[in-house]
């Protein structure tokens, strides 16, 4: 596929791979933000090709790891109401809500079904008058647009029967919180390059010179995310601390202005909590007043207890980069994807689950080396 | 759920989930602590696609599965050959020629009758093809809004044509794996006509029957140490199972593994991943190194095994593990394991 | 965070009633119905970012080949400082 394969081809990693090895002397301890980052990180092997002096810490861009437990209360109460048709990205269903996720509602006779865009409930909404259609609009800025756009047409078609169960985040917040926390030891940051596709990179510049960190805007394929690091490690090896873009064929500094300017339209930055982390001062965004008719939390009134978080998940010490899923003592006993207690141990992504389904603990690095290593 | 705070083994969920038919860890859970303490016999306890009995000095493979795939026709195939082909393939695996079917029939009050016809006729259409003809069968109706227009569950009986046991038993280190074509093509083609995911291309089931290509390496004399049809959960769950089995690690190289380009298309816009989506024409094969370009010869003349590729091999576990392991070596020289998948592998966003 | 996937615009509609920018994308032999409202100036045969059903940036060809343009400098980089073993 084009775009896609060229930033896969074995030789190119290799030769950006040594390029890392010769530059880099001094060990170093860099964040990738997003999720989807971390992913192939992890689903390609890619930290074998670099030098053990490199440290690649998982950071929270993982909207299913960071969507607080109350909200997902909240999807699974409004998932039961009858007359509701619950719509969700696949990634939200095995969440571990407080005492249940939304495909433990599915089992109970809730109408949960899986969409791959906002557009799909939109439709669902049109052609199902007599029921509620409600989309849990999880995610960061890459996903505000499609939802902003959603809303604005349900809006101009006046349909009364679709809302949102909004859970929006923004990266740049939570950089700042990963950067403030006083044990922190990441000294460079991978950003999220799908997100500032719609942002730009402005935001960062603040970010990079208050903390001394470079920041590198950059891309998901392993050849990306090897010249993101290459672009990290001669910064840090000149003691540079700047912002620069790896992501070029995508982001543009600026982002995409049309995006920017419905999101505002129709969402207004506000104080969110993240799951594991804590309450952080304008990392979120909610519906305007104006389309308040769409907001699933106004429209649905409904009593729900406090949230319980097990007590034995460290998710937060996770997200944050300051602990590896393998330091849990849950980790793969008592918190399994099966039955995981934290969000990371759910998405595919959450850095638990990556070393789960992934590698499994330090100490299993004789299975890539197997006794007979016949490499055909 | 209960929080998990005591270390007692984790206890069987309270409620059946979608997840358990997944064909992954949750299933094979179901299996573990359900069935196989109620009916403990060795035939089940092979854990096979199919069990085998000796009656009167002949060697005999039994297999039952049951269809609920939604919606009943898609492309390139109706429930009616996944029924069909699906107990047959069963079969094959076992190194057995398919002799007869049965066919139990539970239809949902007010389904179309033409639909019905057209589910029949292709389960008359593969059941020619594969040369075993439907000898039995049942039918009952359930009221509307019990069923999803049809169930169907379809048993098989067939002769032990292979000479030497075939199964996990039988792998050993230094056997490769080849599998006998490109993967992925079912799932996706299921998935393209899913509410909510439409998507457009050549997509088409690869619904087929397998006998014809086991039966050319059988008669070659080829020893087969183990076969596997990669249906639910796809090629990471079926060598999970067998790596597990057989106390073995299994290695594959993702650049050998063969994906369309329509499949990889479907899996990058949709978040999934090819090793884990589902096949219907597709299965597994372990046979020692030294009959690995004989048997590829074979297997590549015979239709349904054109694109059969060696993806891997099979290693001694080392230290002090007991349990089997599947591992990948990725296209960029890095490794992974290929974990059992838990529940349904969902399209994700991020 | 979130998984943008580059396709090709094949053919590209505006709907009347909301004036709104439609595009069938095709994603390596795969055709989705894409909105298009975001790159407005996208036009037949570019390639798109594409995220839950909507196009966010259009994929700059001549930077896509920048990276591949800079591995090649590590090789003659290496030369000049290794002539010997080069």
């Amino acid at each position: 596929m084009r775009y896609l394969d060229e930033y896969r081809d074995y030789d190119s990693v290799q030769r950006m791979a040594q390029e890392i090895r010769r530059v880099s002397n001094r060990p170093w301890t860099l964040m990738e933000v997003c999720g989807g980052q971390t992913h192939t990180i992890v689903k390609s092997g890619l930290q074998e090709l670099l030098p053990a002096s490199i440290t690649l810490v998982h950071g929270p861009g993982c909207p299913v790891c960071v969507t607080p437990i109350s909200m997902i209360d909240r999807a699974v109460a409004t998932a039961l109401l009858p007359e509701v048709i619950l719509c969700s990205f696949g990634d939200m269903l095995r969440v571990p809500g407080s005492t249940q996720s939304l495909l433990d509602a599915k089992s109970l006779g809730a109408d949960v079904r899986i969409v791959y865009s906002p557009l799909d409930a939109l439709k669902l909404a049109r052609s199902n008058p007599q029921r509620e259609v409600v989309f849990f609009a999880v995610g960061f800025e890459t996903t505000a647009p499609a939802n902003a756009m959603t809303v604005w047409q349900a809006c101009r078609e006046k349909l009364s029967n679709l809302s949102m169960l909004v859970s929006h985040v923004l990266v740049p917040p939570a950089m700042e919180a990963v950067l403030s926390s006083p044990q922190c030891q990441v000294q460079g940051f991978l950003a999220a390059g799908h997100a500032c596709m719609v942002t730009g990179y402005e935001e960062y510049f603040s970010i990079s010179r208050r903390f001394r960190v470079p920041i590198v805007v950059t891309g998901f394929e392993p050849l990306d995310l090897l010249e993101g690091v290459l672009m990290l490690v001669r910064q840090l090896e000149h003691g540079c601390a700047e912002v620069a873009n790896q992501y070029t064929r995508a982001v543009a500094r600026e982002g995409n202005r049309a995006a920017q300017e419905r999101v505002s339209e129709v969402f207004e930055v506000t104080d969110r909590a993240w799951r594991g982390i804590g309450e952080i001062a304008g990392s979120g965004l909610r519906l305007r007043e104006t389309y308040r008719s769409f907001d699933a939390e106004a429209k649905f009134d409904l009593q729900l207890e406090d949230p319980t978080e097990s007590p034995e998940c460290i998710a937060g010490l996770v997200l944050q980069g300051l602990r590896r899923p393998y330091d849990c003592p849950a980790f793969g006993t008592r918190c399994t994807p099966d039955a995981p207690l934290g969000a990371p141990m759910v998405s595919s992504e959450g850095a638990c689950a990556a070393y789960f389904h992934f590698g499994r603990s330090k100490d299993d690095a004789d299975l890539y080396m197997p006794v007979a290593a016949a490499n055909p | 759920m209960p929080t998990f705070t005591c270390p007692l083994p984790l206890p069987t969920r309270e409620r059946i989930l979608l997840a358990h038919g997944g064909g992954g860890r949750l299933t094979n859970q179901l299996l573990e602590e359900i069935f196989l303490p109620a009916f403990a016999n060795t035939a089940l306890e092979a854990r096979h696609d199919g069990a085998l009995l000796s009656v009167g000095g002949a060697r005999l493979a039994m297999t039952t599965d049951s269809y609920v795939v939604q919606p009943l026709v898609f492309p390139g195939g109706t429930i009616g050959d996944l029924a069909v082909n699906g107990t047959v393939n069963d079969l094959a695996m076992c190194g057995a020629r398919p002799m007869a079917l049965s066919a139990g029939f539970i239809l949902e009050e007010g389904l179309a009758m033409d639909t019905l016809r057209q589910v029949v006729f292709s389960m008359r259409d593969a059941a020619m093809m594969a040369h075993v003809p439907i000898v039995t069968g049942d039918t009952k109706v359930v009221d509307k809004g019990k069923g999803d227009g049809i169930f169907i569950n379809t048993s098989g009986i067939g002769v032990v044509v292979a000479p030497g046991p075939i199964g996990p038993q039988s792998v050993r280190a230094g056997d490769v794996v080849l599998v006998s074509g490109d993967l992925g093509a079912h799932g996706i083609a299921i998935l393209s006509v899913r509410e909510g995911l439409q998507f457009e291309g050549p997509m088409l089931s690869d619904t087929a029957c397998l006998w014809p290509a086991v039966e050319a390496l059988l008669s070659a004399g080829i020893e087969i140490h183990c076969l596997r049809d990669l249906t639910r959960g796809g090629l990471s769950s079926a060598l999970n199972e067998i790596a597990s089995a057989a106390g073995l690690h299994i290695m594959v190289q993702e650049a050998l593994i063969p994906v369309s380009a329509v499949v990889r298309g479907a899996c990058e816009l949709l978040g999934l991943d090819p090793l884990y989506v589902a096949n219907e024409g597709r299965f597994a094969v372990f046979i020692a190194e030294k009959d690995a370009d004989r048997a590829l010869t074979i297997l590549r003349a015979q239709s349904v095994s054109a694109g059969a590729v060696q993806v891997g091999m099979v290693h001694e576990r080392k230290s002090d593990r007991s349990s089997g392991i599947v591992t990948l070596r990725s296209r960029i020289g890095g490794h992974r394991v290929l974990d059992m998948m838990s529940g349904e592998q969902l399209p994700r966003i991020c | 965070m979130c998984l943008a996937v580059p396709g090709k615009i094949v053919s590209i509609q505006v709907e009347e009633y909301l004036g709104l920018r439609r595009g069938q994308i095709d994603f390596g032999g795969i055709r989705k119905e894409v909105c298009l409202d975001y790159t407005p100036e996208a036009l037949v045969g570019d390639f798109v970012m594409v995220h839950v059903g909507f196009a966010l940036s259009i994929v700059n060809e001549v930077e896509a080949h920048r990276v591949f343009a800079a591995l090649r400098e590590f090789d003659l980089l290496e030369d000049l400082e290794t002539p010997g073993a080069g």
